[in-house]
């Protein structure tokens, strides 16, 4: 790839296991992909598909036991966030890698005030004393629309709305300048005026800010307004990964399709009811060796039960960079004349 | 929470008159007379006259309120002028033992501190070995060190304090011979000696209430750091890069001490309560025991001061409790 720069976190081959009394749990298998530098990467997929377990594990933000990362490297830069000391990746997070979580109403410490809480970071990493994080405190305040900044430091986060709690997880979250920035379903919890808010300032700060996102969502409307690139999960696996408008103009995985039929259309008239994918996601208690779909796929033939289809790309470009896939049903395009045999 | 306070207080006021009437009335009604100590062989007029000098012929309604005006105002005042050289108290007559005719509050007074070093100690010694025992057990949950404090709480919780004590004064007094079997309470601390003397007659009482105090303590301190454990803003935390230490010893500690503080603050009546079993198993001449000897004896004073003096400390550290909470967590508001 000469005509590019180096992406800012490249993850190759991930693999998560939980160990847990029942027996083991695959929950990530032989996940890759990359993050360029100011892009957005959207990332949907059913509840239990392994998006959270993915984001996590690259920092290593589950606890352990039971979860235990298998192989793959996560390249930050030159740093591979999978062999580093626990001390250095501790200095990664809240720096260089911002987390947001989905609930607002829990995820600050409900003893300490927000100023402090907004603070521990910069102190931390970036050496600041208190009265240079304090001022820095209302700076991010400001940044993230939180009127009165200076008079709301002392506050706990019980004096504060849904919305107003996820902006100030946000502000920690920038606290630091983070190269990259996580978010795991920061406005699944906020109703829907306020997650537009949420969208909104999200979008001005890339612009300002310049960071890469991660956006996870289940909600392929946030994906087509925010996201530059999009990637499906289903099983603990990457199985469609496109440029936003491809997949939506063009999805090719069963399962990408199915996803799209269940969003309403706001625009056309409703000549549909609604779908929903018939089944249960699978739970992973063995590595797949097979197609984790097949089970609810429509188009599911003989070869999805004995082989665990590869992402391959539908376009010639190299994987991660145009269109790809993993589906048997989906032909390759070399291979076109061969796959309907 | 001024108001709070404020409006506890003036509700305790009610509370405790209830309690001192019905401590008074209970206490009154048992069997019993100040003369069953008395020989025999002492007529019956004399005794008579006895029991009049004492005032224990006097219908239970005026002692009642004999002993509430002596309570409330002579003994306060008694112990201001004590302190300021002042007469507010101008020579009234103070709450006396029936048993050996000295002011209920002069024998207190002796005994508070022999109670409060020893068992006072205990309290103090099996708060600082629960909680780090609960914070561990927390964090390394299942490991060999949490199912140890697990067996060390089961005995502390199960074994009542009359036979692990009796259990500790064969072991270390009368096999091992470290430490004495009886509390001198004449030993005055003046120097090193003494004092490692007085740490020697301190240790069996203490160990056997530290035990039974820690046992219950840390099992709070790991329940209330495991729910706290898996809570979201733990989480946060560590995105943040905060270091194990700081997250434990900080985020989850800070809000699992809520409750912890509370129990404790709350235990801290039953040092009196605890005090009453083990200062006679181990001869501590401290309020237990002095509580045991008036019960023997009918005296009626001293047992009815001292069973309000315990009602008091629980009203008040119940209120002390809730100060503390609502000082602890920013979520509470009183008002
Ligand atoms: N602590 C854990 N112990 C055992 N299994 C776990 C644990 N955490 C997650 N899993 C399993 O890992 C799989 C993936 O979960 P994950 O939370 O990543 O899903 P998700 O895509 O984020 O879903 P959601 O949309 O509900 O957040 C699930 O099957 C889940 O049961
Ligand atoms: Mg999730």
């Amino acid at each position: 790839m000469p005509d590019r720069a180096a992406p800012v976190l490249d993850v190759k081959g991930l693999k998560t296991v939980f160990r847990t009394r029942g027996g083991e749990i695959h929950a990530v298998n032989d996940v890759s992909f990359h993050l360029e530098r100011g892009e957005l990467l959207g990332v949907v997929g059913e509840s239990g598909s392994g998006k959270s377990v993915t984001m996590m594990s690259l920092i290593g933000l589950l606890p352990s036991p039971p979860a235990e990362i298998r192989s793959g490297s996560v390249m930050l830069g030159d740093l591979d966030l999978l062999k580093i000391t626990p001390e250095q990746l501790r200095n990664v997070r809240g720096d260089k890698v911002g987390f947001i979580f989905q609930d607002p109403m829990t995820s600050l410490n409900p003893v300490f005030n927000i100023g402090f809480q907004i603070a521990e970071p910069l102190r931390r990493h970036m050496g600041m004393n208190k009265a240079q994080a304090k001022a820095r405190a209302v700076e991010l305040l400001e940044l993230v629309g939180i009127p009165d900044a200076a008079k709301r430091l002392g506050d706990y986060p019980h004096q504060f709305s849904g919305g107003m709690r996820q902006r100030v997880m946000i502000a920690i979250a920038l606290a630091c300048d983070p190269d990259v920035l996580i978010a795991d379903e920061p406005t699944t919890a906020l109703d829907v005026t306020i997650q537009a808010q949420i969208l909104e300032l999200v979008k001005e700060l890339r612009v300002k800010l310049g960071m890469a996102i991660i956006w996870i969502t289940h909600d392929l409307g946030v994906i087509a307004a925010i996201a530059d690139r999009v990637m499906v999960m289903y099983g603990g696996q990457i199985v469609e990964q496109a440029p936003v408008k491809d997949l939506f103009a063009n999805p090719q995985h069963p399962y990408t399709r199915a996803l799209l039929k269940t969003i309403p259309s706001l625009t056309g008239v409703r000549e549909k009811r609604l779908q929903v994918i018939e089944g249960q996601p699978p739970i992973m208690t063995t590595a797949p060796s097979a197609c984790a779909f097949r089970a609810r796929c429509t188009h599911a033939f003989d070869r999805c039960e004995v082989e665990n289809p590869k992402r391959h790309g539908i376009d010639r470009l190299p994987l991660g960079q145009g269109h790809d896939v993993a589906c048997h049903w989906v032909a390759a395009p070399v291979s076109a004349e061969t796959a309907h045999v | 929470m001024l108001t709070f306070t404020l409006r506890r207080l003036l509700l305790a006021i009610p509370t405790l008159f209830v309690i001192s009437l019905v401590i008074f009335l209970l206490v009154d009604l048992a069997p019993g007379s100040p003369m069953s100590e008395i020989p025999l062989t002492v007529p019956p007029d004399v005794r008579r006259k006895m029991i009049e000098a004492l005032g224990a012929d006097q219908p239970v309604f005026v002692r009642y309120v004999l002993w509430l005006r002596q309570f409330f105002w002579v003994e306060p005042a008694t112990l201001f002028d004590g302190w300021f050289g002042t007469n507010w108290a101008g020579g009234e007559q103070r709450i006396l033992s029936w048993q050996s005719r000295a002011p209920v509050f002069t024998i207190i007074g002796q005994r508070i501190p022999q109670t409060l070093t020893v068992i006072g100690t205990a309290y103090l010694v099996g708060i600082l070995i629960a909680l780090p025992i609960g914070i561990y057990s927390a964090y390394r949950q299942y490991s060999l060190f949490d199912q140890l404090g697990t067996l060390f709480a089961m005995i502390g919780f199960s074994v009542p304090t009359f036979f692990s004590g009796t259990l500790i004064i064969i072991i270390f007094a009368v096999t091992l011979g470290w430490f004495p079997t009886k509390y001198d309470t004449n030993l005055h601390v003046t120097d090193w000696a003494s004092f490692v003397k007085q740490l020697q007659q301190m240790a069996m009482p203490v160990m056997t209430l530290g035990l039974a105090n820690a046992a219950v303590i840390s099992r709070y301190m790991r329940s209330s750091m495991l729910d706290n454990m898996g809570m979201d803003y733990v989480r946060t935390a560590r995105a943040k890069g905060m270091s194990e230490r700081v997250v434990v010893l900080k985020h989850v500690l800070r809000n699992s001490m809520i409750p912890v503080v509370t129990v404790i603050a709350l235990g801290i009546p039953s040092i009196f309560g605890g005090a009453i079993i083990t200062e006679n198993l181990f001869g501590v001449n401290g309020i237990g025991a002095a509580l045991i000897g008036a019960i023997h004896a009918s005296d009626l004073p001293m047992v009815q001061t001292l069973a309000f003096i315990f009602a008091v400390l629980i009203v008040s550290f119940n209120l002390i409790a809730d100060v503390l909470y609502g000082l602890l967590d920013p979520r509470i508001r009183y008002d």
